[in-house]
């Protein structure tokens, strides 16, 4: 299972959730905590089991996530 | 917190072509979503320094400010009639135009109509959330027959209000278009199959070959009453059934 890591612009994630439900790993959950704006903010509650398969961007209206994943050498790059 | 490993590489960011400004949509808007696809496929074309988008009246006034090439505002519902003028004066020039229900199917029927049916080599992007967001979810034209808006308090009537408009349809029977399709954004793989109808589109318009519309079942949780993923299943489960998915139209 390749890895991967996601990094959340939290002053621009509006915590509506469709990245939580996209995950197919179940990685990504509201994390508590409250941006400027006050909306509750996504983060990877269980980072080790990403696989940077990047359904949660692809999903995300605010375009806050960056997707990195651990590619094998011969396999080359995979763009989302 | 995860750790990143000098093996990791990026491969999602921030489509090129997308200005660095944060969006005004409501949480959960599929509006932001078909932006960064249309910025993606801008990338993917090598088209940004000759693309113009015409801007609407509606949630989405403000997407020149999104799109980092030129863009124009047009008076509502006129945005069609707008990008004829550009392309008929820069025909090197790759035209689209961004436009909601309320803007392309009610007030501006007549400019998306013909300029449909004189088969302009300019791509149309319509977004039907079948509701008016921006003032506040007012009864469309595209409003199901049932559905609750403010001007509408008992859900649509069809003996008072009529029926739905199946815009793409409308356009399907003209000679003219090259591309008429219809797509959504519920789930991932409909994403993968906005984003190639989108690409389509615009190759198509590249390679001089005319009219495209692309049609896109997006979502307005604010106005519906829903949570975003309400949104999402109420347009799997019943949107789809009253606008169904798929090519119309395929001349390329």
């Amino acid at each position: 299972m390749p890895k991967g890591m996601i990094l959340i612009d939290k002053e621009r994630c509006k915590g509506c959730g469709l990245c939580i439900d996209a995950c197919p790993q179940h990685v990504l959950s509201y994390s508590g905590e409250y941006n400027q704006k006050g909306y509750n903010v996504t983060w990877m509650e269980d980072p080790d089991r990403c696989t940077g398969c990047a359904f949660c961007t692809l999903t995300c209206p605010d375009v806050t996530i960056e997707v990195y994943r651990e590619i094998s050498p011969g396999r080359g790059g995979n763009n989302a | 917190m995860p750790v990143m490993t000098q093996k990791m590489t990026k491969v999602f960011e921030r489509p090129r072509s997308l200005a660095d400004i944060e969006f005004t949509y409501c949480p959960g808007c599929h509006h932001g979503l078909i932006t960064r696809i249309i910025a993606q496929v801008i990338d993917e074309l090598g088209i940004q320094e000759r693309t113009v988008v015409v801007g609407p009246v509606g949630c989405s006034v403000f997407v020149y400010q999104w799109f980092r090439c030129d863009g124009i505002q047009s008076a509502h519902g006129r945005a069609c009639a707008v990008a004829t003028g550009i392309k008929r004066v820069n025909p090197d020039l790759i035209v689209f135009t961004y436009q909601g229900d309320g803007d392309l199917a009610a007030i501006g029927t007549a400019e998306s109509i013909h300029a449909a049916n004189r088969g302009e080599n300019i791509t149309v992007i319509f977004i039907n959330n079948q509701i008016y967001g921006m003032t506040g979810g007012q009864m469309a034209p595209t409003t199901l027959i049932g559905q609750w808006a403010t001007s509408c308090p008992d859900g649509r009537d069809a003996g008072l209000a009529g029926y739905p408009i199946r815009f793409s349809e409308m356009v399907a029977q003209l000679d003219a278009p090259v591309y008429v399709t219809r797509q959504s954004l519920y789930d991932q793989k409909r994403i993968m199959a906005t984003s190639r109808a989108i690409k389509k589109a615009f190759q198509y318009q590249v390679e001089c070959k005319g009219y495209s519309l692309v049609e896109i079942l997006a979502n307005c949780p604010t106005s519906w009453h829903m949570t975003p993923t309400q949104a999402n299943k109420h347009i799997a489960d019943v949107v789809t059934s009253v606008f169904p998915l798929g090519d119309l139209v395929d001349r390329g």
